[in-house]
C-alpha cells in the first residue's frame, strides 16, 4: 500500500515535551500545545487575531537540524515530526529574561490598577517569572491615563506593546484609529492628535489588553476583580445575541465582558452592548407601580394597580368585545415572558391584536417563513446579499462577522441599499436603489449575474423606516425565485424580537412559528381556546386606537412615540385608546401618558431564554435583584389572568420553558436540559445537518477576567436529570407545521418625486434616543444628532452650505434641521437618522404612504 | 499647518502610481511633506492618509517611527554627532561638548538664527572614520574640533564644507521618471538639488 495516505492526512503528528500530539495543519505550536494541555505563556498571541510574535513570552525550544532552538510558539506553525520542548532550562531562562525585560519599564502600580487580580502580567510573572530584577535605573514616565475616547483611557506606563489593541482596531474592527507612535523606549500607543478612538468596538481593547494599560471609563475603580460575581448571559441590546459574562458587585452590574461563542460573537461586543448595563443600574428605574389620577401618575401598590388594570381589561373585553383590546411590544421580553403574554392575550383577553413590532420591521410571515440562515452560513456563503439597514449601525457584531468574512475573501458581499453603509467598502457590488424600488434593483442584480455560487444568503431587514417594506419583501421574493437554495438571515434589530415572534406575538401567529390558520386544533386544544378572527398588526392597532376603537392598550416595553415611524399616528393612538397599561423598567414618553405603569425587571435581573436573529436560543442569567417591587412580565401576565377569572396554568418560569418545548413546534427539543448542555445555545426550527454546533472555543486562559465556568454564580448550570413537566396540557391534535412563506405579487413603483422633492431614507445609528442608551450616562451623549444628509449636488442646487439650517417638510410636518453634505447619499435622496434628539424622521413619516417625499428649503 | 501644495499633490500622485498598493507610498510622501514644510505637520499627515487611503493614525505611527522625519521645525542644517562605541572611544563625547559650545545650544536645540540644530546620533555605520558627524545626512569622518569649526564656518558662509555640497534640510534627491516604454532599462538615479 503506498501513499494516498499522506495526501489524506488531515492532522500533523508532533511531540510536546515528549508527548505525542495531533495538531491541525497550519496552526501555531501554541494552539496545538494548549489543546493538548500544555499552556505556553503569552501576551501578544490571541487566537482570533493574526500572530505577530511581538512579546517573545512564548519562546519554546523546537528541535531542528542544529539541535533545540528557541522559537516563538505563537509564530511557528506545527510540522510533521516536530519536537517541541516547553520546560527546559533554556526555555525557563528565556521566560525569566522576557519578563524581566517587560517589567523594566512597568510601573508596578498594581494596587491602584483595575487589572490587578486578573492581570496576565501579574499571573505570568508569578508563574514563570524570575522573582527579582537587576534593573535599578529610572523607569520611563508618561502622563498617567490619557483618554483615547470618552470610553477608553490609556496608561502608557503600563503598556507592554503587545499590539493586541492595535491589531484589533485594524484587523477586526476595521477602525485603525490607534497605532504605535515613536520607537524604542519612546514607543507608545496613541491616536492621531485630536482624533479620538471613536470606534463602536473600542471597549474590546480594554478586555484584550494583557495589562492594565487600557481601562474603561464606566468601570474604572468601580470594583476589584475578586469582589465580582458573574453569570453567563446573552446581550439583548440588539438581536445579534452576543454571549456575555455579566459581573456584579453589591447588587449593581459593574461590567459586561464578551464570551467567545464561536457561531455568534467570537468574543467581541459592541460598545453599546458592553456599556448599556448602566441603564439597568440607573437610579431612574421604576420601583413601584404608578397609577393615574387626573394629570399625574402617582405611586401605588401592586394590588391597586393590577386591580385597576384588570378592571379596565375586563371592562373592555366584556362591554366592547375582545377586539377592543390590543397588546403592543414585547421585544424586550424573554421568550418565557412573551409566551405568557401571547397566551394571556389569546386565551384570557381573547384578542389576536398583538404585535411585538411597532410598524418598524417586517411582517412576521416574512421573518419566520423564509428558509433561515445562521451567521456562520452567511460568513461562508459564496454571496451574501445585503437588503437591510446599515448593519454596522444596527447589528454591530454581525457587521464584524460579515466584514471579517469579506476581508478574508470567504464571501462576496453584494449590497442593495439606498445610501452608502458601513459595509459598502467591503462589498464587491453595491447597488443604490431609490426607496420603494428595491424589487426592481433586485431583478437587475440577478439579471446582471452578481448573485453567484451555490450558497447564497440574504440578510433581510427593514432598510428604511421612511418607506413601507412592500418593495423590499417583493425583492426577497425575486431572490427566492431566482436563486435556488437561498437562505435568509433576519436583519431585524430589536433585542429579542425574534423570540417574541417565535412566541406568537404577532397577529395570526402562534408560538413555535405556527400560522393560526394551520393550528389544526393543537393550540386550541392545549390552551382551551383561540380567538376566532385574525387580529390587527401594529399599524392597524394604532389606527383603531386613534379612531377610538381600542378600549385597552397594553404596552409591553413599547414606546410608540419614539419607535413607531409615524409620531402623529402614535400620539393620536395613545390619546384615543380608552385605557393604557404600560409595563416598563423606565418611564418613557409613551408610558408617561399611560393610566397604569407596572415596573418590570430588566435583563440581568431575571433568568429565561432569548432567541437571536438566526433563531439561536440561549439562556439568560440573572445576576442582581431588581429594584423596588419590580416583577417579571410573565408574572404580571399570570396575575392579570387570575384577576380576569382565567388561568394560564403557568406558575414558574421553568414550567413556561417546558411548555414552550412541549407545545411550540419550532422549539421541540429545546428543553432546559438541552439548553444547559449547549454552550452556544440551540437553533430553533433547524433540523438540517448544516446547522451543526461548533464545540465551545472560549479559552479562559485568554481572558482571565472571564472567570472559569466553575466559578459562575449560577446554581442550575447543569440540569441533567429529567425535568418533570408539570401539568402541561395534553393536546389531542397533531403538532402543526411551522410557517412557510413565499412573497409573491408585484408592488407598484411609487411615482417619481417632483423636481423639488427628495425621497427620505431613515434608519438608526447605533447611539440614538433609545431607552437603554439614554439611561446610560457613558453612551447618552454619543448620538450624532439629527442632520439631514444630502448629496453635494443637492446642496449646491439648494444654495446652502454644509452645516446650515434648512426647512425639511413632508405631508406631515415641517422641521428645521441642520443639513450635512454626504457623498454616500445619491442625488434625489435625503437621509436622516431615526430617533435622534429632538424632532425628526418620525414626525415626517406617514405610514399610510409607500414612501416619504420631503422638500428641503432654505430657512 | 500645511497640506501638500498643488505641485506636491501632483508629485504624490506620480509616486503613488508606482506602487501596487497606494499605502506603500507613505514614506516617500512623508519626505515630500518634510521637503515642503521643513518638518511634517499634522495636516500633511492627514492629507497623506487621504491620498493613500489609510487613517491618519497610521501615517502618524509610521512617521514617528523614523527619526529622519521631524515633527517640529529644525534648522537649515541638522548636525548629528555620533556617540556610539567606536566614536565614543575616539573622542565623540568631547566633540559633542565642543559642538554644544561652538553652536551655543544643547543637544536637540536650534541656534537662534535657525541655521543649525544639534543632534546626538546612534552608530552611523562609519566606525572606520570615527568620530563621525553628519550634516543633513552627509558624512564627515575623523572629525576633530578644528575640522568641526571649519565645517560650521563654511556652512555659515554659504560655501561647501570641505568641498561637499550640503543642501538645506529636507531637500530630496529626486529620481527622474522612467519613460513608460523603457521601464526595463530605467535611467540611473540622478540627484537634483533644488
Ligand atoms: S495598550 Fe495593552 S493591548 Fe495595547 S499594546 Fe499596550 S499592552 Fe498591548
Ligand atoms: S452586537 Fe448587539 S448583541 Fe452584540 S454586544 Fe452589540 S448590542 Fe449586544
Ligand atoms: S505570544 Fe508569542 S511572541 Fe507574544
Ligand atoms: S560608532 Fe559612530 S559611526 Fe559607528
Amino acid at each position: 500500500m503506498t501513499d494516498t495516505s499522506a495526501e489524506q492526512k488531515t492532522t500533523v503528528s508532533m511531540t510536546v515535551d515528549g508527548r505525542a500530539v495531533e495538531a491541525v495543519p497550519g496552526e501555531m505550536i501554541i494552539a496545538a500545545a494548549e489543546r493538548a494541555g500544555t499552556y505556553i505563556p503569552r501576551f501578544c498571541y490571541h487566537p482570533r487575531m493574526r500572530s505577530v510574535g511581538m512579546c517573545r513570552m512564548c519562546l519554546v525550544e523546537v528541535v531542528g537540524p542544529r539541535g533545540p532552538q528557541l522559537q516563538p510558539a505563537c509564530y511557528v506553525p506545527v510540522a510533521e515530526g516536530q519536537e517541541v520542548i516547553t520546560d527546559s532550562p533554556a526555555v525557563k531562562k528565556a521566560q525569566d529574561g522576557v519578563l524581566e525585560l517587560l517589567l523594566i519599564n512597568h510601573p508596578l502600580d498594581c494596587p491602584v490598577c483595575d487589572r490587578g487580580g486578573e492581570c496576565p502580567l501579574q499571573d505570568q510573572t508569578l508563574t514563570f517569572g524570575p522573582g527579582e530584577t537587576r534593573f535599578v535605573e529610572e523607569k520611563r514616565h508618561w502622563e498617567k491615563p490619557i483618554p483615547l475616547s470618552s470610553l477608553v483611557l490609556l496608561d502608557r506606563e503600563r503598556c507592554i506593546q503587545c499590539d493586541r489593541c492595535t491589531r484589533f482596531a485594524d484587523e477586526i474592527a476595521g477602525d485603525p484609529l490607534i497605532d504605535f507612535v515613536g520607537r524604542g523606549d519612546h514607543t507608545e500607543i496613541n491616536t492621531f492628535p485630536d482624533q479620538p478612538f471613536a470606534s463602536y468596538f473600542s471597549g474590546n481593547v480594554v478586555q484584550l489588553c494583557p495589562v492594565g494599560a487600557l481601562t474603561a471609563e464606566p468601570y474604572r475603580f468601580k470594583a476589584r476583580p475578586w469582589d465580582l460575581e458573574q453569570v453567563e448571559s446573552t446581550c439583548t441590546s440588539c438581536s445579534v445575541g452576543c454571549r456575555v459574562a455579566v459581573q456584579s458587585s453589591g447588587n449593581r452590574i459593574t461590567r459586561r465582558l464578551g464570551i467567545d461563542a464561536d457561531p455568534v460573537n467570537q468574543g467581541w461586543l459592541c460598545d453599546k452592548g458592553r456599556f448599556d448595563y448602566e441603564a439597568v443600574n440607573g437610579d431612574d428605574r421604576l420601583r413601584a407601580p404608578l397609577s393615574r389620577s387626573g394629570d399625574t401618575l402617582g405611586e401605588t401598590t401592586w394590588g391597586e394597580a393590577l386591580g385597576k388594570a384588570a378592571d379596565a381589561l375586563a371592562g373592555a373585553r366584556d362591554r366592547h368585545g375582545p377586539a377592543s383590546i390590543a397588546v403592543l411590544g414585547g421585544a424586550r421580553l424573554t421568550n418565557e415572558d412573551a409566551y405568557a403574554w401571547s397566551k394571556l392575550a389569546r386565551v384570557v383577553l381573547g384578542t389576536d391584536n398583538v404585535d411585538c413590532q411597532l410598524a418598524d420591521g417586517l411582517p412576521a410571515e416574512v421573518v419566520l417563513g423564509l428558509p433561515h440562515a445562521t451567521i456562520d452560513e452567511a460568513c461562508e456563503a459564496d454571496t451574501v446579499v445585503l437588503l437591510t439597514a446599515d448593519v454596522k449601525e444596527e447589528l454591530p457584531v454581525l457587521y464584524l462577522r460579515l466584514r471579517g468574512a469579506a476581508v478574508a475573501g470567504a464571501t462576496n458581499l453584494v449590497e442593495l441599499s439606498a445610501t452608502t453603509t458601513g459595509l459598502t467598502r467591503y462589498a464587491t457590488t453595491s447597488v443604490r436603489y431609490r426607496p420603494g424600488e428595491a424589487a426592481e434593483a433586485a431583478r437587475q442584480l440577478v439579471a446582471g449575474g452578481a448573485v453567484t455560487g451555490d450558497k447564497v444568503v440574504c440578510v433581510l431587514g427593514r432598510p428604511s423606516l421612511a418607506e413601507q417594506p412592500d418593495s423590499v419583501i417583493e425583492a426577497a421574493g425575486v431572490l427566492l425565485d431566482a436563486v435556488p437554495g437561498i437562505r435568509f438571515l433576519s436583519g431585524l434589530r430589536r433585542a429579542n424580537v425574534h423570540g417574541a415572534l417565535d412566541m406568537g406575538l404577532a397577529p395570526g401567529l402562534l408560538p413555535g412559528r405556527v400560522a393560526a390558520a394551520d393550528d389544526g386544533g393543537w393550540f386550541a386544544g392545549a390552551w382551551g381556546t383561540l380567538p376566532e378572527t385574525e387580529g390587527l398588526g401594529a399599524a392597524g392597532i394604532l389606527e383603531a386606537a386613534a379612531a377610538g376603537r381600542i378600549q385597552a392598550l397594553v404596552l409591553l416595553g413599547a414606546d410608540p412615540l419614539a419607535d413607531v415611524p409615524d409620531r402623529d399616528l402614535a400620539q393620536r393612538a395613545l390619546a384615543g385608546a380608552g385605557f393604557v397599561l404600560a409595563l416598563d423598567g423606565h418611564l418613557t414618553a409613551s408610558s408617561r401618558q399611560a393610566d397604569v405603569v407596572l415596573p418590570v425587571v430588566l435583563h440581568h435581573e431575571k433568568p429565561g431564554t432569548a432567541t437571536n436573529l438566526e433563531g439561536r436560543v440561549t439562556r439568560l442569567g440573572q445576576k442582581i435583584t431588581p429594584p423596588g417591587s419590580s416583577r417579571p412580565d410573565w408574572m404580571v401576565a399570570v396575575e392579570l389572568a387570575s384577576r380576569l377569572g382565567g388561568d394560564l396554568g403557568l406558575e414558574t418560569l421553568d414550567q413556561i420553558t417546558d411548555e414552550i418545548a412541549t407545545l411550540a413546534p419550532a422549539y421541540e427539543g429545546i428543553t432546559r436540559a438541552a439548553l444547559a448542555a449547549a454552550h452556544d445555545g440551540l437553533l430553533a426550527g433547524r433540523d438540517d445537518a448544516s446547522a451543526h454546533e461548533a464545540p465551545p472555543t472560549m479559552s479562559s486562559a485568554e481572558h482571565p477576567e472571564v472567570h472559569a465556568a466553575a466559578a459562575l454564580g449560577e446554581t442550575d448550570i447543569v440540569a441533567s436529570e429529567p425535568i418533570a413537566v408539570r401539568e402541561t396540557p395534553e393536546p389531542a391534535a397533531a403538532k402543526p407545521p411551522t410557517l412557510r412563506h413565499r412573497p409573491a405579487g408585484r408592488t407598484a413603483t411609487p411615482p417619481a418625486t417632483d423636481s423639488y422633492s427628495l425621497r427620505l431614507v431613515s434608519s438608526r445609528a447605533l447611539y440614538d434616543e433609545g431607552t437603554l442608551v439614554q439611561h446610560s450616562p457613558s453612551l447618552a451623549h454619543l448620538g450624532r444628532g439629527a442632520a439631514v444628509r444630502v448629496n453635494p449636488a443637492e446642496l449646491e442646487r439648494l444654495g446652502v452650505t454644509d452645516g446650515a439650517q434648512v426647512r425639511v417638510s413632508s405631508s406631515r410636518a415641517s422641521l428645521t434641521l441642520l443639513v450635512a453634505v454626504d457623498e454616500g447619499v445619491p442625488r434625489g435622496v435625503a437621509a436622516l437618522d431615526y430617533n435622534q434628539a429632538g424632532p425628526g424622521a418620525a414626525d415626517l413619516i406617514d405610514i399610510a404612504t409607500a414612501v416619504t417625499d420631503v422638500r428641503v428649503e432654505t430657512v | 499647518m500645511a497640506r501638500l501644495n498643488p505641485t506636491n499633490i501632483e508629485r504624490a500622485r506620480e509616486v503613488i502610481a508606482r506602487y501596487p498598493q497606494p499605502r506603500s507610498a507613505m514614506i516617500p510622501l512623508l519626505h515630500l511633506a518634510q521637503e515642503q514644510d521643513g518638518h511634517i505637520t499634522d495636516d500633511a499627515k492627514a492629507h497623506i492618509a487621504e491620498l493613500v487611503g489609510v487613517m491618519p493614525a497610521e501615517v502618524h505611527g509610521v512617521s514617528t517611527f523614523y527619526e529622519m522625519f521631524k515633527h517640529e521645525d529644525v534648522g537649515r542644517y541638522l548636525v548629528g554627532v555620533c556617540t556610539n562605541l567606536s566614536c565614543m572611544l575616539l573622542g565623540a563625547d568631547e566633540l559633542l561638548a565642543h559642538a554644544e559650545d561652538k553652536l551655543g545650544v544643547k543637544v536637540g536645540g536650534t541656534t537662534p538664527d535657525g541655521s543649525f540644530t544639534l543632534e546626538q546620533m546612534q552608530c552611523l555605520a562609519a566606525c572606520g572614520g570615527a568620530p563621525c558627524i553628519q550634516v543633513n545626512y552627509r558624512y564627515f569622518e575623523n572629525v576633530t574640533p578644528e575640522r568641526f569649526d571649519g565645517v560650521i564656518a563654511a556652512l555659515s558662509a554659504g560655501t561647501d564644507p570641505e568641498g561637499q555640497a550640503v543642501p538645506p534640510h529636507g531637500t530630496l534627491s529626486r529620481v527622474s521618471l522612467p519613460h513608460p516604454s523603457t521601464d526595463a532599462d530605467r535611467e540611473r538615479p540622478q540627484e537634483i538639488h533644488s
